[in-house]
């Protein structure tokens, strides 16, 4: 039997990583709902968020290093992860809107082929760019001192407390988001142009600008999360394709345009992978041998989530919250 | 008669270069010229969906791979001795090159029609994500199961075997490769010539019309669908012949962005166009790669150009007309 | 021949259908006349299987056919236009007629042979062709030929279906007097093939052909009967004919 303390654990671990996973599929699916594009980059963003992070913590602190030349044992005073943080976010969101400017307003009138080509190449783009820049080894970001350590929570789990902090992080920005789009004027323009471009042109909105602006805001949450989550793996080129992925897979589960759906749809994928990675292993193995028993629960567990989508779509076609498929 | 000349143009370019690696005994030439041959072939099956059904599949990676698995398990059993199956029905292993692309046709078949009732389903983005999505899984799949290699994949020692050919020499290899292309294009043109064909491109451009004549749309994309797989999981197994080597990172996502860039640069809907387009990237590959590590940030750039500027891709551009649609 | 009854359906809280019922029976024109979203397009639409009605039934030739996609209902004969040509605009005049025989006879499936040079399935488009006089234009693109030709290659391929109803979605629109004229002579001899149902604003045309007329006014049908009926009718006067004729 499995003792409990384990299974809360893994159940906050998967909300923590649906929380994360809602920050990148929120930039998509309202960039997708409000402009029609669909932007493989937005993993780029992610990557850039955490590199921009790494980066000014290396600049502020002298514990880490930027480029080729690692210097082991050296032992100096952190950089300021704070810092770090709203460069992440300054950074991803200039990145974002830059990449509007530049290439996307070109792309909102043309086929979903040519923005899946536009979007593929940046990838490319991005991941040599950084590469260049900083060299192919990983980097790796501390978290800040402040949030290390572990909290007593009821029952005797002892959890670390940056991840609690990150789930609440995200919970405030889910709930931000819903008041923005529900109640502010800029949402009343995002809900706008999501059902009717012309009228709101016709209104004298200014359609460009909020498009730059709806753009750079998804960009600067998929550089946060990718801040954040860098923190706990790794930095490394690369680093926000499979997360990319994931969001889709969120999208497709929760209806594309929806924040509730974005939600939704990246709790359930975050519970039921961190769960299925748990507890498929332990079920085989009441029938098999144990070698057999973690191969095959394993592999199972890593298409969990995509069966899920499967069994999804295949009952509602257009997602949980999606309007039409 | 321009897109003739164009297309002669490329077949001309594929036999000659290998030629030219015999000639000046240069075999890596040779090597370059059948893995432009296999890439464009997997552009093919692509394109029958992308170019001429007007279906948007980020998930190509997945038929291709499940070929390439198909050709490196059989072998790998063949080698080694054991079954494949023992249980329902004893299966053994092959390093026969002929068993082997039909079983990888099947697979590939099979997996598409699986993919291709759930993804079809959907249209626009929903399509193009979920295709990827799917092609993940197996992607993921091939990662954890630790039998064949998992993440570091499955070496097959010796090149399989065709009717008692040297399938080690380059130019036979390439010669073999080839031929199964010349093949799979005479098919590919019958095909979108065909009344199917005609019923396809029709549904690209209007499904509605082609509903309103008694034509379901589902079940013409559905058969698209299925021979596109067919035909990129042969390119499959053909790649791991070649490389002699499987492993997950033929079913990575840039693998099916890549060959979707073959497809473009070529230019859609153009029988030859892939095998240009996956000539001119191999190319830009070698070419690009020699001068500088980070190759990949300028193909970026000149794939971002070629979209928004050059639209009808290489044979778009040599015989100055676009493809059919409009 | 077609016997639609009780059909409703809403669009929100708009009501487009409610409670339409109307018949087709063989040999007739039955025009469908109403005011701009009077919900003729939605009517055309449920019966053609592209929009599920919320309620009411459909049979056609016996059968039931309101679970039938919209392909299956064009196989069993029920030949639609479209009101803003629907054609395949890459191709050749001819082949759009082609595709409406390969889809008649159920021959999507084959892969081999080039349907290009089939002489049977050109022989029978050519002929559909030459019923409405596009024979000559057959080679064009459709994006090569007039607006009016359009309309003609829209009951071509209607013709090509070898139907036992025609479903006509305005085929008057954006012709010109001539184009009208030409079209309402073609359209008289359509019924000698099979009972149309005319959706049409242009009353010249519709009072010149049809046996019968009913009237959508709001998603309702308010009168049905002779042309001399509606005509005299009060409420469909008052309605409708009254706004653009004082």
């Amino acid at each position: 039997m499995m003792p409990a303390t384990l299974i809360a654990e893994q159940v906050l671990n998967g909300l923590q990583f649906g929380v994360m996973l809602f920050l990148m599929s929120a930039g998509l699916t309202l960039v997708f709902g409000v402009m029609g594009l669909i932007n493989l980059a937005h993993g780029s963003l992610y990557m850039v968020g955490a590199f921009a992070c790494a980066a000014v913590v290396a600049a502020t602190g002298s514990s880490y290093w930027v480029g080729p030349f690692p210097s082991p044992g050296v032992v100096a005073p952190p950089g300021s992860f704070w810092l770090g943080l709203a460069a992440s976010l300054a950074a991803a969101a200039a990145a974002g809107a830059l990449v509007e400017v530049t290439l996307m307003r070109r792309l909102y009138q043309r086929g979903h082929l040519d923005q899946v080509l536009v979007t593929f190449a940046l990838i490319l783009v991005f991941s040599e760019g950084i590469r260049w820049i900083f060299g192919a080894f990983p980097l790796y970001l501390d978290i800040p001192p402040s949030l290390g350590g572990t909290v007593p929570l009821p029952g005797g789990l002892d959890y670390p407390l940056y991840r609690l902090v990150i789930i609440a992080a995200g919970l405030a920005v889910a709930a931000g988001l819903f008041q923005l789009v529900s109640r502010t004027r800029l949402g009343m323009r995002i809900r706008a142009g999501e059902s009717d471009r012309e009228m709101i042109a016709a209104i004298g909105v200014n359609i460009r600008a909020l498009y730059t602006a709806v753009f750079a805001l998804g960009a600067a949450l998929a550089g946060f999360a990718g801040a954040v989550i860098g923190s706990i793996t790794s930095v490394e080129v690369g680093m926000g394709e499979p997360v990319l992925i994931l969001a889709f897979v969120v999208i497709v589960i929760g209806g594309i345009g929806s924040i509730k759906g974005a939600l939704v749809g990246a709790i359930l994928v975050g519970v039921t992978d961190t769960m299925g990675r748990l507890l498929l292993p332990a079920l085989f193995a009441t029938f098999l041998e144990p070698a057999d028993a973690a191969a095959t629960g394993a592999s199972l567990a890593s298409m969990l989530i995509y069966l899920l989508m499967a069994l999804i779509l295949f009952f509602r076609p257009g997602g949980l919250f999606g309007k039409v498929a | 008669m321009t897109a003739r000349i164009a297309s002669t143009a490329v077949v001309l370019l594929l036999l000659a270069v290998p030629l030219a690696g015999t000639v000046l005994d240069e075999p890596w030439l040779i090597t370059l010229a059948t893995r432009v041959a296999i890439l464009g072939m997997a552009g093919v099956g692509l394109n029958l969906v992308l170019g001429y059904g007007g279906m948007v599949s980020l998930g190509h990676a997945a038929y291709f791979g499940v070929g390439g698995y198909v050709a490196g398990i059989l072998a790998h059993h063949a080698l080694e001795g054991h079954p494949v199956l023992a249980w329902p029905i004893a299966l053994g292993g092959t390093d026969s090159m002929i068993v082997i692309w039909l079983v990888a046709i099947v697979c590939g078949a099979l997996l598409a029609l699986l993919i291709g009732c759930l993804s079809l389903r959907t249209t626009g983005v929903y399509f193009i994500m979920i295709t990827l999505a799917f092609a993940q899984m197996i992607y993921y799949f091939t990662v954890s199961w630790p039998a064949y290699g998992g993440e570091d994949g499955l070496p097959i020692y010796l090149r399989n075997s065709l009717v008692g050919l040297d399938t080690m020499d380059p130019m036979t290899f390439f010669l073999i490769v080839f031929a199964a292309l010349v093949v799979v294009i005479f098919l590919v043109s019958r095909v979108v010539r065909s009344r199917f064909g005609l019923a396809l491109t029709a549904v690209r451009q209007n499904e509605a019309r082609v509903r309103s004549v008694g034509i379901g749309g589902f079940r013409i994309r559905l058969v698209a669908f299925v021979m596109s797989g067919a035909i990129t999981a042969l390119a499959g197994a053909l790649f791991v012949d070649l490389n002699r080597f499987v492993s997950p990172s033929m079913l990575s996502w840039h693998t099916s962005g890549e060959i979707m860039v073959f497809v473009i640069l070529g230019g859609v809907a153009r029988l030859w166009g892939p095998i240009a387009g996956a000539a001119l990237y191999v190319f830009l590959e070698q070419v690009l790669g020699s001068m500088t590590d980070h190759w990949q940030f300028w193909v970026g750039l000149l794939l971002i150009a070629v979209v928004l500027h050059a639209r009808g891709g290489i044979m778009g551009f040599t015989s100055g007309r676009r493809s059919d649609d409009g | 021949m077609l016997d639609v009854v009780g059909l409703t359906r809403s669009f929100g809280a708009v009501r487009a259908n409610d409670d339409v019922s109307l018949d087709l029976v063989s040999g007739e024109i039955h025009a469908l006349i109403g005011p701009n979203g009077a919900g003729k397009s939605t009517f055309i639409s449920q019966v053609a299987g592209d929009l599920a009605p919320d309620s009411g039934s459909i049979h056609f030739r016996g059968r039931d056919i309101g679970q039938m996609r919209a392909a299956e209902r064009a196989r069993l004969g029920m030949a639609r236009t479209f009101q803003i040509s629907s054609l395949i605009g890459g191709f050749t005049v001819l082949e759009n007629v082609m595709l409406a025989h390969l889809g008649r006879l159920g021959e999507s499936m084959r892969f081999f042979a080039p349907v290009a040079r089939d002489r049977k399935l050109r022989k029978l488009a050519r002929e559909c062709l030459e019923q409405v006089g596009l024979d000559s234009r057959h080679r064009k693109r459709v994006s090569e030929i007039s607006h009016g030709e359009r309309r003609l290659l829209e009951i071509a391929i209607a013709l090509a279906l070898e139907p036992a109803a025609f479903l006509l979605d305005e085929p008057m629109a954006g012709l010109d007097q001539e184009g009208s004229h030409m079209l309402i002579g073609l359209l008289d001899s359509l019924r000698q093939t099979a009972p149309v149902l005319l959706v049409e604003h242009d009353m010249d045309a519709v009072f010149a052909l049809a046996d019968r007329i009913s009237v959508l006014v709001d998603g309702r049908l308010i009168a049905t009967g002779k042309p001399d009926a509606i005509r005299s009718d009060d409420t469909v006067r008052a309605a409708y004919l009254g706004v653009e004729q004082p």
